[in-house]
């Protein structure tokens, strides 16, 4: 028998305990001091993080407010499309009930409602941060590239969830959305008729939704979430100067302009979270409708299959993509407007991963680029945001009632997409200034 | 043209996405007075939604016992106020069916709860949609229930309340509503029931918004708080940090 080689059983004395403490015993067991000391307490960050970098960790933070208010939510929710009683479709009926019958209900539906949008609009001003400061480039592809399939997840998880409080919107931007499929030839309508489980969005529906937003999807997110984080803390963080720090090391190995995450970024984030739950609070406890945006009006009639609603718009965090589905209007090829459509929509979002093989600028940072990057950034947000806004529209709207916002969408879709496909030229031709050696701090 | 004259037509051009904003969602809102405050008014509108509402629209998600929280006794409410439900504890539903008032009127009556949050646009608030809408009705003998609505046109609904406000009929000209047959409130009086009957509405819609809001003042204040706390850590662990 040859137990006594091992190092770790030498450890024990003879009576089976440890010398030490409890850690020292878990430690021979799990490896608790060496993820500590990797991920947080010896993990060095630069110390320049700005404003920006505040949102990875609220993006964290809105998860888990997600996940904690979600799991009370399902324990009172019934994915129900039938109607009780008073004629009210059930699923409809249990959001009610947690409204108002439910101690605190009506708070932890109100966190869980307003936290989809927080997170959207967290997600969105993350994902800004790493196009101002390259935040995607070599090494960090991975990073970037779990990152865009947690926003898809994401996509999929708001949209699935917007089903189950069974109201109007829920009900026809469902319809809608699952009816975009049935525009892919050949497969197109048997494609819909197997995600809808039914010929209407229906209980089935419902079912597999509710099924997919509390279990699979969410499965997914932390899976990805993992992995986006495990990848940032294999090559280290990027900063707003957009230089490796871990090319200027000390005597030690420790990059000269890094420090610890903990406590230096706990403390600093502990601030950042407080500042955002004033913010998220405001919202959920004086304004929970968001003005219509956050719980559009017409959710608060129940869903019923037999009256569309004049104007169907999807919630806001999905509108530029709406948009830009919107905006094509011309069939080609001899396959309907639609589909090119749904393309462009799917496109918009996929076209995102490419980013880190797009751009061949020879610096990351913002700060660094030249005039050409930076206005071309500026476009890209206004058209981002023109398309977001009239997403919200009707496709006849007008700005101030004169200038026809179709076309409008329409240049803002092909600014969007050439933001994209003209970098590895733009991106090269311009006149960037020198990185410093060090980062820049204070 | 004169100077004068291309003056004015700039002007008009500045103002008429105004005009075409204000006329999009078809009708002028009244501003619906506020009284969610005045625990009587809410009373006398839960009277009035008792009396008139009730009898086709259901507020099922609702139950007569939350009324205590209008000063209403249990008491109280069993007597004047519980005339489909047996116990205090039973949500506010109509006696009739939904699948019976199919047969019977061709559409369900929707149910009330949540009518104020539902019917909020960028025109208004719910409430004030409510409390034009109440007040819009007038005589049109083209319609089966001879009534018409200026806001909600071709209604199902008739003129419920007609008794209180009156018949009014709608001069097509000027899109005005003129009383013709006074009712047995007079018209500031009439004004102010449905301002009840509204407020009790936009209270059923959402019971505790108003503790949610006391509430909130706590938790900010709370936040608040805390935030000195963790600025003043933040500040102390890196001020060593050059």
């Amino acid at each position: 028998m040859a137990n006594d080689t091992n190092d770790q059983q030498s450890k024990y004395k003879s009576d089976g305990s440890l010398p030490g403490n409890l850690l020292e015993w878990v430690d021979a067991r799990f490896p608790a001091t060496s993820l500590w000391r990797e991920h947080l307490a010896a993990y060095y960050a630069p110390k320049n993080f700005n404003f920006w970098y505040f949102f990875g960790s609220l993006a964290m933070l809105v998860l888990g407010i997600q996940i904690i208010t979600g799991i009370f939510l399902v324990m009172f929710y019934k994915p129900d499309a039938s109607l009780n009683a008073s004629g009210i479709p059930i699923a409809f009926a249990s959001v009610e009930y947690i409204m108002r019958d439910v101690s605190w209900g009506w708070l932890i539906r109100y966190m869980h409602s307003t936290g989809a949008s927080a997170f959207f609009i967290v997600v969105y001003l993350h994902m800004f941060r790493g196009m101002l400061y390259g935040s995607y480039r070599q090494p960090r592809e991975l990073i970037w590239v779990f990152g865009t399939l947690i926003f898809l997840c994401l996509m999929a998880e708001a949209f699935m969830g917007y089903l189950l409080p069974w109201g109007q919107m829920s009900y026809w931007g469902a319809q809608v959305i699952v009816n975009l499929f049935s525009a892919i030839p050949l497969i197109g309508e048997p494609l819909s008729l197997w995600i809808r489980g039914d010929f209407v969005i229906g209980d089935a529906t419902l079912n597999r939704f509710f099924s997919f937003h509390v279990i699979a999807v969410p499965l997914v997110l932390l899976g990805l979430v993992a992995a986006h984080i495990l990848a940032l803390h294999e090559v280290g963080s990027n900063n707003p100067d957009g230089i490796e720090i871990k090319k200027k090391k000390d005597a030690r190995g420790i990059p000269l302009d890094g420090i610890p995450f903990h406590p230096y970024y706990t403390v600093k984030d502990l601030l950042g979270a407080v500042v955002f739950l004033i913010v998220f609070a405001s919202i959920v406890f004086f304004a929970p409708e968001g003005g219509g945006y956050f719980l559009e009006y017409n959710n608060f009639i129940p869903a019923d299959p037999l009256k569309t609603p004049l104007h169907i718009a999807p919630v806001w965090y999905f509108t530029p993509f709406y948009s830009i589905l919107r905006a094509m209007v011309w069939p080609l090829f001899g396959l309907e407007a639609k589909f090119w459509g749904v393309l462009l929509m799917g496109g918009a979002v996929v076209i995102i991963a490419f980013l880190p093989w797009l751009d061949r600028s020879p610096v990351k940072s913002i700060r660094y680029r030249g005039p050409i990057y930076k206005t071309v950034l500026a476009v890209f947000v206004l058209a981002f945001l023109l398309l977001g806004f009239l997403g919200t529209k009707a496709p006849d709207y007008a700005f101030f009632g004169l200038i026809p916002g179709a076309p409008v969408a329409q240049l803002c879709s092909l600014l969007y997409f050439l933001f994209f496909l003209l970098m590895p030229l733009y991106s090269k031709i311009d006149r960037c200034k020198p990185e410093p050696e060090r980062v820049t701090f204070k | 043209m004169t100077a004068k004259q291309i003056k004015r037509t700039l002007l008009a051009l500045l103002f008429a996405p105004i005009t075409v904003f204000a006329s999009g969602a078809g009708v002028h809102l009244d501003a619906a007075p506020d009284v969610q405050d005045d625990k009587a008014a809410l009373q006398n509108g839960a009277k009035t939604f008792v009396q008139y509402c009730l009898n086709c629209h259901g507020a099922s998600h609702v139950r007569y016992k939350k009324l205590t929280e209008l000063g209403f006794t249990e008491q109280e409410i069993k007597e004047n106020l519980m005339f489909t439900a047996d116990k205090i504890g039973d949500p506010m539903r109509i006696a009739a069916r939904a699948s019976e008032q199919k047969q019977w009127l061709g559409a369900a009556p929707p149910d009330l709860s949540l009518v104020a949050r539902a019917r909020a646009s960028e025109a208004g608030s719910g409430a004030d949609w409510l409390y034009t809408y109440l007040r819009s009705f007038y005589r049109d003998e083209n319609r089966p229930t001879g009534w018409n609505n200026k806001v909600f046109e071709n209604v199902g609904m008739p003129h419920v309340l007609w008794e209180l406000q009156g018949e009014q009929s709608l001069d097509h000209a000027t899109h005005q509503l003129k009383i013709m047959q006074p009712g047995s409130l007079s018209a500031a009086e009439y004004d102010q029931q449905i301002a009840n009957l509204v407020g009790f509405l936009v209270w059923i819609g959402e019971p505790d918004a108003a503790f949610r809001k006391q509430l909130g003042f706590g938790v900010l204040l709370f936040l608040f708080v805390l935030c000195g706390l963790a600025y003043a850590l933040k500040k102390e662990y890196w001020k060593d940090i050059k």
